[in-house]
């Protein structure tokens, strides 16, 4: 899909969002082409996970549009705009525990792929379907088990899975791997990276400096509530305003 | 089992239990125990839709049963006053179609419920619906053509259809409102949305995140839920002849219609049955052999036992001592 890298998926203008009388985030402009692995940094409160909220409609915006492939988002709910293609992961990852895995996967097959026009899964396709995404992230021999039964980076996996089963064009992937050891953000790249090749946009919002710089190919920092950098990884932690607002003065 | 074969399993059983009953029992004391028995089967398996599938905590069970029962006022005197009104002569109007009328007015109730849960949740939930019954509750009792607050007495027909009793009559129906309500809990449990049901109890952000339009589903739930509730109060006027707002409204049915899920076991479409059975008998032999006041004591202690022995209620209890003997 690399000829496709330019064309514009998602665009934010002007987006601004309050909690009463806390602005979270002013005036964000924000253009994600076909493709690309944006990386979202910034310090904590800064805004991210908000901005990402009211991006899949989980908040709601006051100011600001939102355009997602040609398509303005403002008013849909959460469930249309994954209908539309726009995938998230948790930061805390919310499975369903009382279901096992595969039924954690067939949530987003039944209810985003098949409710997609000129689509629908038949219940072995839908099997099938839950095995290779399971299988994907290499968690094919827990199928049966429920969530309890997981480790933390296991955990993530099948946030990132179920955020895949619907088939998006654009993922965000909010801090799939705080708290995990060196090895295991290697497992979690590799998935993203796979994803990635397969086609799917994915803004990867994330702590982890070296994980994030060796994913994205372009970087956009929020600073209490503002976008101060947008470019090139290397050329955008090196801005003064992006070194000040991590090391201080 | 699939859901096909498992209605047509329902219905046998049903229809061999009224042609049974009929057969062998004659004494009319077993028609009137066992006719609250299957109403709590209806009732908890209606509560148990919403709070066991969907994970909302109705204690507002009174109001939906007792709309049900005070729609049936009103058809049943719709004849007289259309009389004295118009001078028209109409037929009384039979119990089915009181039935149905009792479910669409309470299905109607549980719609309007159903878009609380926009704003409020768990406990939050639980206390409005527990508030609304007494809304309900203030509106009959000031509400002077059913009865208002001294009540009103219902006469049966003086024929039943079917032959036997009326309160035959009135048992034949709520076995079939059991087996209607039973078959449709099953139905939902492995279809895709039970499985919606299941993703909104687990986490409503995660389930929108996933594509399941939560709002419309919960709709469904608290409009089916409520419906039931309805139909299983529809009958009863006939049933006691003598209908008032505290008795109907009575904080007992929205106790028992949770108590009954939690301690049957809320995951299953069998834990509102074994759970309704189990304390709807008990509080029947209670009744006749200790002290009606009783009751309700009983089903406390149970639901204290059960919530702190065994939360998931006996159905759980079978199930992790299956897992445990495999293991």
């Amino acid at each position: 899909m690399t000829e496709d890298i330019g064309a514009p998926l998602l665009e934010v203008k002007g987006l601004g969002k309050r909690f009463g009388g806390f602005v979270a985030l002013e005036d964000i402009d924000l253009t994600i082409a076909k493709g690309e692995r944006l990386g979202l940094i910034g310090p904590n409160g800064s805004g991210k996970s908000t901005l990402v909220n009211c991006l899949c409609g989980t908040l709601h915006n006051e100011t600001g549009t939102v355009t997602f492939a040609g398509r303005p988002l403002n008013g849909l709910i959460a469930h249309e705009r994954t209908h539309l293609g726009l995938a998230r992961s948790f930061q805390l990852p919310k499975p369903f525990h009382s279901m096992n895995l595969v039924d954690n996967l067939r949530i987003p097959l039944l209810y985003t792929v098949n409710a997609r026009p000129h689509h629908h899964l038949t219940d072995a396709a839908i099997a099938e379907r839950c095995a290779e995404l399971l299988k994907d992230v290499g968690l094919a021999d827990k199928a049966r088990r429920r969530p309890r039964d997981l480790t933390q980076v296991e955990m993530r996996k099948l946030e990132l899975a179920r955020a895949v089963a619907t088939e998006p064009t654009l993922l965000f992937a909010d801090e799939s791997m705080a708290g995990l050891s060196h090895s295991e953000i290697e497992e979690i790249l590799a998935v993203l990276m796979r994803l990635n090749e397969h086609g799917i946009t994915i803004v990867l919002i994330e702590h982890i400096m070296s994980a994030v710089m060796s994913f994205s190919t372009r970087l956009a920092v929020l600073v209490a509530g503002h976008k101060i950098a947008d470019g090139p990884p290397q050329e955008a932690i090196r801005n003064p305003e992006v070194e000040r607002a991590y090391l201080g003065e | 089992m699939r859901a096909p074969a498992f209605w047509l399993c329902i219905v046998v059983v049903g229809a061999a239990f009224i042609v049974l009953s009929r057969t062998f029992l004659t004494n009319e004391y077993f028609y009137f125990a066992g006719y609250v028995v299957l109403q709590y089967i209806v009732l908890s398996t209606a509560w148990n839709i919403l709070g066991g599938y969907t994970g909302y905590t109705n204690f507002g069970t009174g109001a939906f049963f007792a709309s049900g029962a005070y729609c049936s006022v009103v058809l049943h005197k719709l004849p007289g006053l259309v009389h004295s009104a118009f001078g028209l002569t109409i037929v009384p109007i039979p119990l089915p179609v009181m039935i149905v009328a009792g479910g669409i007015i309470s299905g109607a109730m549980g719609l309007g419920t159903g878009y609380l849960t926009l704003r409020l949740r768990g406990v939050f939930f639980a206390i409005a619906t527990l508030a609304f019954t007494i809304v309900v509750q203030t509106l009959i009792v000031n509400w002077d053509f059913v009865g208002g607050s001294r009540g009103i007495y219902i006469i049966r027909p003086p024929n039943a259809p079917l032959g036997g009793g009326y309160i035959q009559y009135l048992f034949t129906w709520m076995t079939i409102l059991t087996v209607v309500s039973v078959g449709i809990a099953r139905s939902i449990e492995g279809s895709r949305l039970g499985l919606g049901f299941a993703s909104i109890r687990d986490d409503e952000l995660a389930a929108e995140a996933s594509g399941v339009p939560t709002l419309r589903l919960k709709l469904i739930a608290t409009t089916l839920s409520g419906a039931l509730m309805g139909m299983a109060g529809a009958p009863l006027p006939y049933y006691v002849t003598y209908l008032d707002p505290t008795s109907s409204f009575n904080l007992a049915y929205a106790v028992n219609a949770v108590a009954m899920p939690v301690i049957g076991g809320m995951t299953s479409w069998i834990g509102p049955v074994i759970g309704a059975i189990l304390l709807g008998t008990i509080q029947q032999v209670a009744t006749v052999t200790i002290s009606s006041a009783l009751n309700l004591l009983i089903v406390g202690l149970l639901l204290i036992f059960f919530v702190i022995i065994a939360p998931n209620g006996l159905v759980g209890l079978v199930q992790s001592w299956r897992r445990q003997r495999e293991a």
